[in-house]
């Protein structure tokens, strides 16, 4: 039964993005894109990251991963905001669905959203330069994890905004700058010494760095670091969000 | 007869240091199985925060509640399936139509292919050709009939409405009436919160009383009735009462109603206005409805 809850719930809430998809997946993926042809345009000649990869290679898995990430993030955070704002969360508080089925249902639908703009990014990407698909593993690890984490940062953002602005501040004062200092458009070794210390602490820099590592076989740390860092805060924030759901933390007053 | 729902010395305090309200006030009683069972009171008196809990929308501070013998905290995925809840408040999910939010809420509670059932819910409550309709296309009337439907999906043992006809016209009540009326036929419990005290009169076998989060009155609707004034007399005018009379006197408008127990009561009553010389117009002497026992009851009981 509680099986069939949670998936109608997860149905639910991808069919919610899916029937608004020109705004949740074309207007990012064509986001994307204008990045790239303007980086890539303005950058190809002048920066080159690693030996025989184009800066605009180098760009497309920085772009992809960026994409699904923050849309992971919106998925879950703007349906529980809106739901909240226009009071129909109520359907889903007077059913028998655990806090596992929420988690499950929230998160699972973020990392579809998160994916399916990703998988669009890179399929119009094609177009401007051959992807490299070394170590295809990596992709899919720090995809799925990636879209994980920040589809469940997502949820807790939804639980603990009241308004609209405040998933949107979540938004534009966390999720934004740790993924653009995360190297999504540089590699931190072209860094001085300071700021790469910093971008360490960032666990952004590992899925970006762990991701580009399936594209060309190569990254600025080893990918099992990378794995131990986002597998590690992936736990740490579904914990946190499954302990919210489990007291109705700003659901049941 | 096999009790529906329990509430036990229910309290409910919220947090506002020396501004703490307190919303309910250990209030116990019991709903039968099968009853029509209504919940009456001011504006908050409690109603809703009381529902809440039931319903777990909301915690209670200290007490417990029980719902087909499933207690709302510990053994809330029972309890929860036991009741369907119509919402006070017009909400809606504006991505999908009709019959995709009873399918939704049907799958919420682990019910696939619940097809028949959602025909029949529609066809009940007048709503068979707007399945394929965006909720955001509907008018008030017609989200207030979804609501319901959706409260129904899982064929609830106890069915809860939380002022399901405030504001809606007349058919839409009598509809809503006729289909909940057919399920507490067949077996279903149902608790109703109203303003329009003269359908609690109607439907509602017993009732309670709330008033700033206590019980003031708990009986059958016959017996509350029967307990107070049992006349009252009625009539317009555009006079002014004198304040004597004033003073007891529920005006609306030009209509002027007034309790009174016995012929000698009316008597006086009518002595004293002709002695204020005031012009009375249709007057009529008759039964005190639930209307004025609720208004005798809530001045009476001061609470501390």
């Amino acid at each position: 039964m509680r099986l069939a809850g949670a998936r109608t719930l997860f149905d639910k809430e991808v069919l919610r993005f899916w029937k608004v998809s020109v705004q949740t997946v074309a207007a990012p993926v064509l986001t994307a894109v204008l990045y790239l042809l303007i980086f890539g345009h303005v950058l190809e000649d002048h920066v080159q990251v690693f030996p025989g990869v184009g800066y605009t290679s180098f760009l497309i898995p920085g772009l992809v991963m960026m994409s699904v990430l923050q849309n992971a993030y919106a998925n879950s955070s703007s349906s529980l905001i809106q739901s909240k704002v226009t009071g129909n969360l109520v359907f889903l508080l007077v059913t028998p669905l655990s806090h596992w089925a929420w988690f499950a249902a929230y998160v699972g639908a973020s990392v579809v959203r998160g994916l399916a703009v990703g998988a669009g990014v890179l399929a119009v990407t094609v177009w401007f330069a051959p992807p490299h698909l070394e170590e295809p593993g990596w992709i899919i690890v720090f995809a799925l994890l990636g879209a994980g984490m920040l589809g469940t940062l997502g949820l807790i953002a939804g639980l603990w905004a009241e308004k609209f602005d405040q998933t949107a501040a979540f938004q534009n004062f966390i999720i934004m700058p740790m993924t653009f200092l995360s190297g999504v458009f540089y590699s931190v070794h072209s860094l001085p010494p300071f700021w790469q210390a910093v971008s360490h602490l960032n666990p952004f820099f590992y899925m970006i760095d762990g991701f580009r590592r399936g594209f060309f076989g190569a990254s600025d740390v080893s990918p099992w670091l990378s794995l131990a860092v986002v597998g590690g805060s992936f736990l740490a924030v579904s914990a946190l969000a499954l302990r919210l759901l489990a007291r109705g933390y700003k659901l049941r007053t | 007869m096999p009790v529906a729902v329990v509430f036990d010395q229910v309290a409910k305090s919220y947090a506002g240091g020396r501004d703490a309200v307190r919303a309910l006030d250990g209030v116990s009683f019991n709903i039968e199985q099968g009853e029509f069972f209504g919940l009456l009171g001011p504006n908050g008196a409690g109603k809703t925060t009381l529902i809440s809990v039931l319903a777990g929308l909301t915690r209670a501070s200290s007490g417990r509640v029980t719902v087909m013998g499933h207690d709302v905290v510990r053994d809330y995925a029972a309890a929860r399936k036991s009741i369907g809840v119509v919402p006070q408040e017009l909400v809606f999910d504006p991505f999908f139509s009709v019959r995709e939010c009873l399918e939704l809420q049907s799958g919420y509670f682990g019910i696939r292919h619940n097809g028949a059932w959602i025909d029949e819910l529609l066809a009940g409550l007048g709503l068979a050709d707007k399945g394929r309709v965006n909720m955001r296309q509907l008018s008030g009337g017609m989200k207030r009939r979804v609501l319901v439907a959706q409260a129904l999906v899982h064929k609830p043992p106890v069915i809860v409405l939380d002022e399901p006809t405030a504001g809606v016209d007349v058919e839409l009540r009598q509809t809503l009436w006729g289909f909940i009326a057919n399920l507490n036929k067949q077996g279903h419990t149902v608790l109703l919160t109203t303003h329009y005290l003269e359908e609690a009169e109607a439907l509602c076998g017993r009732i309670a009383m709330l008033k700033q989060g206590r019980v003031v009155a708990l009986d059958r609707t016959a017996n509350l009735l029967a307990g107070t004034a049992s006349t009252m007399l009625r009539f317009k005018t555009d006079g002014a009462l004198p304040p004597a009379v004033a003073a007891q006197a529920r005006v609306t408008g030009r209509r002027v109603q007034i309790a009174a127990h016995d012929a000698a009561e009316v008597e006086t009553l009518l002595g004293e206005l002709r002695h204020a010389g005031v012009k009375v117009e249709d007057l009529e002497i008759g039964r005190a409805d639930l209307e004025d026992v609720f208004l005798e009851i809530m001045q009476r009981e001061t609470v501390a």
